[in-house]
């Protein structure tokens, strides 16, 4: 077993495991990061989602050796102390979530998108999101809360 | 372990889930306000809708607890469960009205067996519509003691005191006054009683009927919310269990020998469970599928393909549900008449959250199971029977809960924690794979379900003949003027009754009712149309209840509804229904692809009348989601089976609602002061099959008469039209 090292949420880690390990039960069980939830095992349903190098990653199908060397942002990272982040304030503001389960996927997912697109349109927010499933069904609620997060985030960027 | 010093707090994450104990839980609440207010609900009020053997020997249903301590904290003591359908805000909202607190100055405990006394479990919009008024009763009776004790402490009577923001206040000399903290502090009263729940006095609240915001966001939103797969007792062990491939097939052979071979791998047997143990989840994962089973053929030979044949052979005895006037008469009388056949099949409920429990041994011989369950103490009852312990043996702790929908009423993954704990001697967790999600699932039964009905020259209804099989009868109810009806039903919406289907069928948010609803909706679009008159009209020459004709015309009046007959190309469609105490009107809007049969939902407008609004906001989002959710059952889920084995095994094939699906959703709450606060989790679904058929009969001509409205049935219809 070789040392993997990488960031998690701004703080390094090395760890001696396996490397075929799942990165969503290394960050669960050997680090206590529980906000990264298991859903399918799959990657169908986006609930296990974090950050790598700041673009959204399944860790339920990612092996751990696959973030050697990379920044991970687990949900928990978000947050900088007790001030929300724009993505994170905008889900509370519009409740974006019911039994929120989804959600801190839904969140990272959010997050990701607007990383990679700043200014979406309603529709690239769909299109963005559609990989991320609720059964609660707040759907509508969410796609406001990112829509409102992105208009933010324009707005400090000024 | 954690302690709490001074006073009963809900801790970071949730309640007691880190945890305290019984005996803390005494200390903490040996001073202060205890009001444990015990009563049944008046004949009539509540339907049961869930029959425990084990509420015999239980205490009444339907109580609370409600502490006061010396900081003037308010915690209510629940037996219910937050699923995400927001009573962690109402039911605070419902004590901060009664009791004149701040909102943020109650807690809520919620789910805990050794803390909160016995409910029969969340399920049924019973929360708010039930337990609102106990809760209220048990605020009024604290707030009465507290003013009484300012009284005797100022020498004055309690009629000088109001209360304002927890601090009782004499009316006449505001320098007389104490807060709640300072009355209850340092004391220990206790109040116990039974009586009838208070009254309602809508024009004075101030609370109740205010949008407030939910409690569980930050948590939420910051992965700090705990559900039951993210406690980690030192020690715990994950456990996978070896499963059959089918329902029905039974073990014939085992080697675990490849798996005992990996590090750290234990395998432990109690029963018939064989369960792969190991600290890590993927660990253990990967050891269970080096475990070499066989078994025995599943005897089943059901599938998709033979399943409502099936339904209706066995479907011998009918019962009686309600009938009126005579059919004969009604037949007789039927210048117009239709007869149809609809049918559905199994559907998932497929909580995000899979089944989880954890399960811990105390040194005390007594059991801690952290489960994710609709139903804490029927679940303690059942992991006790199956420890073969006394049920005070065991403690249910009920964290978030990541989704139910009914699933969760059922708690097989507690029980098998619980004994994989003992036979292991360690903490063991089980969180169901989805594909175990899948297999163990109890579906939303499949149904057939069979109309005759008729009008007469007047376009008045005249016969309603309704025959149910596998749904049960929610939802059934006539509400329309008809006067001569019979509706009979075979087969209940829960358990297995016998031979019906093969494998467990439970509650499904509102059971029966979406099937019950979709088929007579239906059928009364088909009158309308054979009539030539638009669905609206037809629907209000035909209805007298009050409610539901003034709930149908807040929708019509948002959506924009103008009169002509069906079908009109528009692609609109409406659904009355009623459910859980509460009315509901939905029009539609669709578009069909003619070449594919795809059908696109444009917009959604739902109004109801649900009495009393504890939280409107939160109202809303539950008719959201029944809206959205419903879309799944309607266009797209149906479990697909053969011969025993559950060909569902995960998201892939099984298609969820997603956000390209999302309509334009527009709700009404109808103002109903006058009537108490009725059930708002199921409402809203009941009308979204009969909603997207009217609407996409409306837009082809063509009537779907089996759920879901796949677009390979769309187009099938489409063309036999």
């Amino acid at each position: 077993m070789k040392p993997i090292a990488f960031t998690l949420n701004g703080v390094a880690k090395t760890l001696t495991v396996d490397e075929d390990r799942t990165l969503l039960w290394v960050l669960r069980d050997d680090l206590g990061m529980t906000g990264t939830k298991f859903g399918c095992g799959a990657s169908f349903c986006g609930a296990c989602t974090v950050l790598v190098d700041g673009k959204e990653v399944r860790t339920c199908v990612t092996p751990v050796s696959r973030v050697a060397g990379k920044k991970v942002v687990t949900v928990e990272g978000l947050a900088q102390g007790d001030k929300l982040s724009p993505v994170q304030e905008a889900f509370v503001e519009h409740v974006g979530y019911q039994c929120g389960y989804c959600t801190s996927g839904m969140v990272i997912g959010a997050t990701a998108l607007l990383n990679e697109n700043p200014k979406p349109t309603r529709d690239q927010i769909v299109q963005g999101m559609e990989r991320h499933l609720c059964r609660c069904a707040a759907h509508q609620r969410i796609v406001d809360a990112v829509e409102s997060a992105a208009k933010k985030m324009a707005g400090g960027r000024k | 372990m954690k302690r709490l010093e001074e006073e009963m707090i809900v801790p970071e994450g949730w309640g007691f889930v880190e945890t305290i104990d019984r005996r803390d839980f005494l200390r903490l609440t040996s001073t202060g306000l205890m009001v444990v207010f015990a009563v049944k609900p008046p004949e009539g009020t509540f339907r049961p809708v869930w029959n425990f053997a084990e509420q015999q020997r239980t205490p009444p249903d339907f109580n609370a607890f409600l502490h006061i301590g010396a900081n003037g904290r308010v915690t209510l003591l629940v037996g219910k469960i937050e699923m995400g359908q927001g009573i962690i805000t109402a039911l605070p909202q419902i004590a901060a009205e009664e009791l004149n607190v701040p909102l943020d100055m109650v807690d809520c405990v919620m789910g805990d067996t050794d803390l909160t006394p016995f409910d029969s479990g969340t399920f049924g919009s019973l929360s708010v519509r039930v337990l609102g008024p106990i809760l209220r009763a048990a605020a009024a009776e604290a707030r009465a003691v507290l003013v009484q004790m300012a009284a005797e402490k100022f020498g004055a009577k309690a009629d000088d005191f109001d209360v304002k923001d927890g601090v009782v206040i004499n009316k006449s000399d505001s320098s007389k006054r104490a807060t709640y903290g300072e009355l209850a502090g340092g004391k220990k009263i206790e109040r116990r009683f039974e009586g009838k729940a208070a009254l309602e006095r809508v024009a004075e609240f101030t609370v109740v009927g205010k949008s407030a915001a939910r409690r569980d966001g930050v948590e939420k939103v910051t992965g700090r919310a705990k559900y039951a797969g993210d406690i980690a007792p030192p020690e715990a062990l994950h456990a996978r269990i070896v499963r059959p491939p089918a329902h029905g097939a039974t073990l014939t052979s085992i080697d675990t020998s490849a798996a005992e071979k990996r590090p750290g791998v234990r395998i432990v047997k109690t029963g018939d469970l064989v369960a792969v143990l190991h600290a890590h989840r993927d660990e253990a994962d990967k050891a269970l599928k080096l475990v070499k089973a066989t078994f025995t053929p599943s005897p089943s030979t059901l599938s998709n393909d033979n399943l409502f044949a099936h339904l209706e052979e066995v479907a011998v005895d009918k019962r009686p549900f309600g009938a009126a006037g005579d059919l004969a008469a009604g037949e007789k009388a039927a210048t117009q008449m239709i007869s149809a056949k609809y049918t559905k099949g199994y559907v998932a409920h497929a909580p995000m959250e899979t089944h989880s429990a954890v399960a811990a041994m105390g040194t005390d011989g007594r059991v801690t199971v952290w489960a994710s369950t609709q139903t804490p103490f029927p679940l303690q009852t059942q992991v006790a029977r199956a420890l073969k312990l006394q049920p005070d043996k065991v403690r249910i702790i009920t964290p978030y809960v990541g989704g139910g929908f009914g699933g969760k009423s059922a708690g097989a993954q507690a029980v098998e924690a619980a004994l994989l704990a003992v036979a292991a001697g360690k903490p063991v967790r089980v969180t169901w794979s989805r594909e175990e999600a899948f297999f163990y699932d109890t579906f939303d039964p499949a149904a057939v379900i069979s109309i005759r009905a008729g009008v007469d020259a007047s376009k008045h209804m005249v016969l309603w003949d309704n025959d149910i099989i596998g749904a049960g009868s929610r939802g059934a109810d006539m509400f329309y003027d008809v006067p001569n009806h019979r509706t009979v039903t075979k087969g209940s919406w829960s358990g297995n009754t016998g031979a019906m289907h093969p494998f467990a069928v439970g509650p499904w948010r509102a059971p029966g009712a979406n099937a019950n609803v979709w088929a007579r909706e239906s059928a009364i679009d088909t009158l309308a149309a054979k009539a030539g008159m638009d669905p609206v009209e037809f629907r209000l020459l035909n209805l007298k209840n009050a409610r539901m004709r003034r709930v149908l015309e807040a929708c019509a009046k948002q959506f924009g509804w103008t009169p002509k007959p069906g079908p009109s190309k528009r692609g609109v469609g409406v659904v009355c229904g009623e459910d859980a105490g509460t009315y509901v009107a939905t029009m539609a809007e669709v578009k069909v692809d003619a070449a594919t049969g795809a059908i696109k939902v444009v917009r959604v407008v739902c109004a109801q009348d649900m009495g009393v609004v504890v939280n409107p906001e939160g109202a809303k989002q539950q008719m959201e989601g029944c809206i959205m959710m419903g879309l799944g059952y309607t266009l797209a889920e149906e479990v697909r089976f053969k011969d025993g084995e559950v060909l569902e095994k995960n998201f892939g094939g099984y298609t969820l609602p997603k956000f390209s699906w999302m309509p334009k959703i527009e709700t009404v709450l109808v103002d109903s002061p006058d009537v108490p606060a009725q059930g708002g989790g199921e409402p809203a679904i009941v009308t979204m099959g009969g909603v997207i058929a009217n609407a996409v009969f409306d837009a082809t001509g063509a009537r779907i008469t089996q759920l879901p409205m796949t677009p390979a049935r769309v187009k099938a219809a489409m063309t036999k039209k």
